[in-house]
């Protein structure tokens, strides 16, 4: 492994903002941490790049504690939500500068700053001013900037989340590519999962400084750890169901479950979970209608359940307030909460 | 940032090589000269009660601090319409605009003292209370244009989409949030008001005294040590109390500041805007006559004046010709200003990181470091005279005195210039230079100096240009064989005759043409900065 923390606890003041954290991030590997503002997900970033300084626990490379290094001799990149590019420096010095502190001969510096320009579709903007960049340019500069001098793990804070959306989805996606195409070893923050899924072979799920949950993008979407883990991850409602061969009977209908244990589970229902199905199970009231791109969402009261319920039906003919209407569960919008194989542990 | 990796920098070491210049050469002599003041009468104390209960202290005190005051409303009311006019408005000629306003400020004392004679030859309060608000409009100007100008401009036009006049809008939603700007630039315009040395003496004689030219007079004049200390022991706490008021809001300032950091983009007026205009440009007119008048006069008998200052005057006036006096000044202040960004820099520094971490000394150290912008020239330039004798190396004779008072004069206003560009520097590019493999030294150098690079030569030039007028402490310590500029003024019209007066006015000329085209230098580097000054 080539990043390694170990128990790692960072507190501000008397306030701990990271409790006990074992994360890993093997070699070549992207690690997201996903989680909502205020989780620590930053404060555990700036205390891999050395700016914050644990108060327990241990940040490793290769099994080495980097509990004496200073954040300019880690060799860790850094990329900050808004770039933080040197305002007074071009594009080509901005990303020269890290080429420079280590040493590197001017002309071989100018040709990574060239092969990294193009690497981020950036070619020709070398002796452009940063402070005429739009956002999504600066932010191009800025992960240039810390490619640069080849650092053996990239940290990315909120890379994209200063974009505007169709910027973000477009850089999500050439970033995801980058960072595979050069090999890069990487920590990411987010509070974003399109984010951390497009980005990251792992995520981590943290809350209130603690990791809750670490696995690949389509198992923590699938099968969160916890019900506080899946409402992040827009699980709105939550049913208690019983599984049988691979199929889950609850309140709200049956659906196929792949690989659950028989017996007791804690189904968790996104919005799209509940579909408009004339041969459905559950009939309910349509309360409120509202249009979507594709689709009319619609906020359903069904009896014997303590809250509305949202479901999604075609545009076309959808039912309005008043209508009785009768839905099915769609397996691609239904998680399974808790620990692979765990037995059903949390209410609702 | 709580418990960021802040461990005590080495850099915080390098503060005290300012704070040993301050105590060696601000503090040691002002303590000697209020020591010498207390100890010179059989009974200690007594004189200082003496004189401070005496209702002549009263008038004088009266009269120094209600003149202040009238100059610096007068500057505020003056300054404003100009404040609007660069922060808000685009117009053809804005960027002339900003020199002219600034020529005023960096005017040498004696220069402007002269030009309000010529303008203004009854004498009086008047003219006393008009060259002190001439000299401060642009304090005003500067100081509230620069924050009006990153406030945010959608306020405004909120209260006018709920109905708010324009004038209603300003008063409601715009003063509010300059306010901090305003209090603070009249702290400092009446602190210079109030300690104005070189432009009463000029215009009051011996008639109309402040405290400042009283100390001058009790000290030179009358060698009554005792009541002079005792002035100065209230000229510094009046002047500390000043500071901790500016210091105060200056704080509030910068909170404000944070909220934006991009300048509002200037527009063109309209309607009543161009009222506002008409009277800024009436400003800026006033502000011309004195120094076009000063040019006139300079010129009434021709060029006589001015070349009989390239040699030594008629019957031989001066012991140095003016053409050396120019250079005795420029060597003068090229030394004060090496000496004085050397200081100011190291201080503005460590003040930097000080304020990141949040310590009180901070606040102190900030505060003792204005201080020798409020404490008399006067004081300070006699001071010089009594402590350092006690020198095992007698400086009384060397040529680096002069400099030396002239950088402890200017280091508060590099300080002023170059710490606000360094308190905005974001963390984060230093983090980023950081996570980039520089060390903490490397960072500095590539981050904040890089940063500051503009406001460093704006604080060299400005510091320059403040030194070359300096005329309270010059006076007293230049020697008569290496005179400075304005010391030579000084001389010519203390003097009888036409020629000794038209060569007076010409030096005057030659000075402020040196001065103004140090101006235009900086200004195209400073443009882009929020000046304090």
């Amino acid at each position: 492994m080539a990043l390694v923390l170990r128990k790692l606890s960072v507190h501000y003041g008397s306030e701990a903002a990271v409790s006990d954290v074992d994360l890993s991030v093997a070699d070549g590997e992207v690690v997201a941490l996903l989680g909502p503002s205020g989780c620590g997900k930053s404060t555990l970033l700036r205390a891999v790049a050395g700016l914050e300084r644990p108060a327990s626990g241990a940040v490793c490379w290769d099994d080495t504690d980097l509990a004496g290094v200073s954040v300019h001799r880690r060799g860790f990149g850094l990329v900050f939500q808004d770039g933080q590019l040197f305002p007074h420096r071009t594009v080509e010095a901005n990303v020269a500068f890290g080429l420079r502190m280590n040493g590197t001969a001017r002309a071989s510096r100018s040709r990574r700053v060239d092969q990294l320009l193009r690497l981020v579709g950036l070619a020709g903007y070398q002796k452009r001013s940063v402070t005429e960049l739009s956002g999504g340019e600066q932010q191009r500069v800025a992960l240039a900037r810390a490619l640069a001098p080849r650092p053996r793990l990239l940290l990315l804070d909120e890379p994209l989340s200063a974009l505007d959306r169709t910027m973000r989805e477009q850089l999500a996606v050439d970033l995801a590519a980058l960072l595979r195409e050069t090999g890069t070893t990487a920590l990411v923050v987010t509070h974003d999962h399109d984010e951390a899924f497009t980005l990251a072979d792992r995520v981590a799920v943290m809350r209130t400084g603690r990791v809750h949950q670490v696995g690949p993008p389509d198992e923590v979407w699938r099968r969160p750890a916890d019900d506080q883990v899946a409402g992040f991850l827009g699980c709105t409602t939550f049913v208690p169901a019983t599984v049988d061969s691979g199929m889950a009977s609850s309140a709200l209908g049956d659906v196929a479950i792949a690989d659950a244990v028989d017996g007791e589970v804690l189904l968790g229902l996104r919005a799209n979970a509940l579909r408009l199905d004339p041969n459905g199970s559950v009939t309910g009231e349509v309360v409120q209608r509202l249009h979507r791109r594709d689709h009319a969402r619609l906020l359903v009261r069904i009896d014997g359940q303590p809250a509305l319920v949202e479901a999604i039906s075609p545009v076309a003919g959808a039912p309005g307030p008043g209508d009785w209407i009768r839905l099915a569960l769609d397996p691609n919008g239904v998680a399974l909460v808790g620990p692979r194989g765990d037995r059903l542990s949390t209410g609702t | 940032m709580a418990h960021a990796v802040h461990r005590v920098s080495p850099l915080a070491l390098v503060g005290l090589l300012p704070l040993v210049f301050l105590g060696l050469f601000f503090a040691w002599p002002v303590a000697s000269i209020v020591g010498l003041g207390l100890t010179s009468t059989s009974r200690p104390g007594s004189a200082v009660l003496d004189v401070l209960t005496d209702s002549e202290t009263l008038r004088l005190v009266g009269f120094t601090l209600g003149q202040a005051a009238a100059a610096t409303v007068i500057a505020v009311l003056a300054g404003m319409p100009l404040a609007f006019v660069l922060a808000r408005c685009k117009l053809p000629g804005i960027g002339l605009l900003r020199v002219a306003v600034v020529v005023p400020f960096v005017l040498p004392t004696v220069v402007v003292g002269l030009a309000f004679r010529v303008l203004m030859p009854a004498g009086g309060v008047a003219p006393i209370v008009l060259a002190n608000a001439f000299f401060n409009i642009a304090v005003v100007a500067r100081t509230v244009g620069g924050l009006w100008a990153h406030t945010d401009r959608r306020g405004e036009e909120a209260a006018r989409a709920l109905g708010a006049s324009r004038w209603r809008a300003f008063v409601s939603v715009v003063l509010p949030a300059i306010a901090p700007a305003i209090l603070s630039a009249a702290a400092v315009a009446f602190l210079f008001c109030a300690t104005s040395f070189g432009v009463v003496l000029m215009l009051g004689g011996g008639q109309y005294r402040t405290l400042e030219t009283e100390i001058y007079l009790r000290t030179v004049e009358l060698f009554d040590l005792p009541g002079a200390a005792a002035l100065s022991m209230l000229q510094v706490t009046t002047v500390v109390a000043v500071l901790i008021i500016g210091a105060v809001t200056r704080r509030r300032k910068e909170t404000a500041l944070g909220m934006r950091r991009h300048r509002e983009i200037a527009r063109r007026p309209v309607g009543g805007e161009w009222v506002v205009v008409g009277v800024a440009s009436a400003v800026v007119v006033a502000l011309t006559v004195p120094v076009v008048s000063l040019v006139a006069r300079s010129l009434s008998n021709g060029f006589a004046g001015y070349v009989a200052l390239a040699g030594h005057g008629d019957q031989a006036t001066l012991q140095v010709s003016g053409l050396d006096a120019v250079w005795n000044s420029v060597r003068a202040a090229s030394d004060a200003t090496v000496l004085a960004m050397l200081l100011g820099v190291l201080s503005a520094v460590v003040l930097s990181q000080l304020s990141r971490s949040g310590a009180l000394i901070g606040e102190v150290f900030d505060l003792a470091l204005m201080l020798p912008l409020g404490v008399s020239a006067v004081t300070l330039g006699f001071g010089y005279l009594v402590a350092l004798g006690s020198l095992p190396l007698d400086l009384r004779a060397s040529p680096l005195l002069v400099p030396f008072a002239q950088a402890l004069v200017i280091t508060p206003l590099v300080v002023r210039t170059v710490l606000p560009v360094l308190r905005a520097v974001d963390e984060r590019l230093r983090q980023a230079a950081g996570t980039l493999g520089a060390g903490r030294l490397r960072v500095w150098r590539e981050i904040d100096l890089g940063l500051a690079g503009r406001a460093l030569v704006a604080a060299a030039g400005f510091g320059y240009v403040v030194a070359l007028g300096e005329f309270g402490a010059t006076s007293f310590l230049a020697r008569p064989d290496a005179p400075t500029l304005p010391v030579v003024i000084a001389t010519l019209i203390a003097r009888p005759g036409e020629l000794n007066n038209d060569m007076a006015y010409a030096a005057c000329v030659v000075l402020m043409l040196v001065t103004v085209a140090a101006v235009a230098a900086i200004e195209g580097f400073r443009a882009s900065s929020v000046g304090e000054f």
